[in-house]
């Protein structure tokens, strides 16, 4: 299975998501590259994020998606 | 806001989009990204084609062209009705009102009441809220209620924000009395505190137009835009339409006594396919029931997403019968609205193309 690492390489694959723990504000997400990864992680995981959790605080690093995912049942 | 109707119905619906047809994947290398993210983006918003006007086409050629349309073909007659609606983001002109351009173009009676709303996204309700209202004067016996857009003028080609999911459309909605008692529920809000979410933010008597307002800036996104241009603040819409529009529409089912697996169709604007999605996974609503195939067709046309939605997906069957449709729309405003009505069967429900000949005329 794809890790969240590997996923976030697959949207964006010229950074290194383990160094920094704001993508939002470091720029290595934007906006519609969240859509992308929420449509990615609903497919990965089988679960569907609900819309008002697609915040950017839930996607800033890989330990606040992990920590969104198991909200979802998602065991990592 | 909750509002209660009683014998009011849509007996026709035509809906009128540009001929002019432009693919996503020709217009990628407008936008300052590269090819693989527009590409998957494409697959998750749903981009693909949309249908804008071509050069000075204003709201009321749309609105005209429609119009001229139902009367040669007889589906209604220049004195059926006695009030004229026109719900747009795109006026011809600040003033006089686009709906008075409409009467005068069409050589309309003098005895009718034209009246412009500045509304967008929700705008098909809001304006099926004044039609209904009017239609409880004994001198109104039919009212028409035009949504018309031509926002992709205002849209900068080189925002990957908005300029790919911008469409261009007008409707036409005859509304009238009926002999149906069954309440028609409608519930409304408003939210001017978040108005700057989607603005354009020059042009008005705020922010006049200027040579320094055309001047394209870069977001932090890499999208280039103007003042004189569109701006949505993407995150902020999304967000208000997940968090506002599930418990509207459950307040709205509550008050009417039923449940979304006693509605037939829930027919919602369209922003964008993952929006729709999200909306209807939250509710509970299969995907088959909610529509989301406008904005990959003709784009998001504001208040005209949900006509379209109408016409291209349920034309035969509102045809023969009649559904009950929960109708919601959101946006700018920021303003979220829904209704609850029967809808069908229609006289008429039709779809067709604007764009074939010069149809602007000059008003001097």
């Amino acid at each position: 299975m794809k890790t969240i690492e590997g996923i976030l390489k697959g949207i964006r694959p010229e950074f290194d998501f383990t160094t920094s723990q704001d993508f939002i504000g470091d720029g290595m997400l934007d906006s519609f590259d969240v859509v992308t990864l929420v449509s990615d992680l609903d497919r990965t995981f089988g679960v569907s994020i609900e819309g008002i959790d697609i915040l950017p605080e839930n996607f800033r690093s890989i330990a606040a998606i992990r920590k969104l995912l198991e909200k979802y049942g998602v065991k990592l | 806001m909750n509002l209660q109707f009683r014998n009011r119905k849509i007996s026709g619906l035509l809906t009128i989009v540009p001929a002019n047809e432009r693919s996503f994947v020709d217009e990628m290398a407008n936008f300052n990204f590269p090819v693989a993210r527009s590409m998957k983006l494409k697959e998750v918003m749903g981009f693909d084609r949309h249908r804008i006007v071509e050069g000075p086409v204003c709201s009321s050629d749309l609105a005209v062209h429609g119009f001229e349309h139902l009367f040669r073909t007889r589906r209604l007659g220049r004195e059926d009705f006695d009030a004229l609606i026109l719900v747009t983001q795109s006026p011809d002109y600040f003033m006089p009102p686009t709906s008075s351009i409409v009467q005068g173009r069409l050589g309309l009676k003098n005895d009718l009441f034209c009246m412009d709303i500045n509304q967008g996204c929700a705008g098909f309700i809001i304006g099926l809220i004044q039609g209904f209202l009017l239609l409880d004067q004994p001198s109104v016996k039919k009212v028409v209620v035009v949504n018309v857009d031509v926002l992709s003028r205002k849209v900068s080609t080189k925002d990957r924000n908005s300029y790919p999911l911008i469409g261009d459309a007008a409707s036409i909605a005859v509304l009238e009395r009926s002999d149906d008692p069954t309440p028609i529920h409608v519930n409304v809000k408003m939210d001017g505190t978040r108005a700057e979410a989607l603005i354009i933010p020059a042009g008005g008597f705020r922010t006049p137009p200027t040579p320094e307002t055309a001047v394209l800036e870069e977001d932090a996104e890499g999208n280039l835009r103007g003042k004189d241009h569109l701006r949505m603040d993407g995150s902020a819409v999304f967000n208000f339409v997940q968090v506002e529009v599930p418990p509207m529409i459950n307040s709205l089912l509550e008050t009417a006594g039923t449940t979304a697996d006693q509605v037939d169709a829930f027919l919602f604007h369209q922003p964008n396919r993952f929006m729709l999605q999200k909306l209807a996974d939250k509710m509970k609503v299969p995907q088959a029931k909610m529509p989301n195939n406008i904005v990959e067709h003709f784009g998001n046309s504001s208040g005209v997403t949900i006509p379209l939605a109408i016409t291209f997906n349920l034309r035969d069957k509102l045809l023969a019968a009649s559904i009950r449709a929960c109708l919601a729309g959101f946006g700018v405003g920021l303003t979220w609205s829904s209704m609850l009505l029967r809808l069908g069967p229609l006289e008429f429900c039709e779809m067709i193309e604007f764009g074939k000949g010069p149809t602007r005329a000059e008003v001097s």
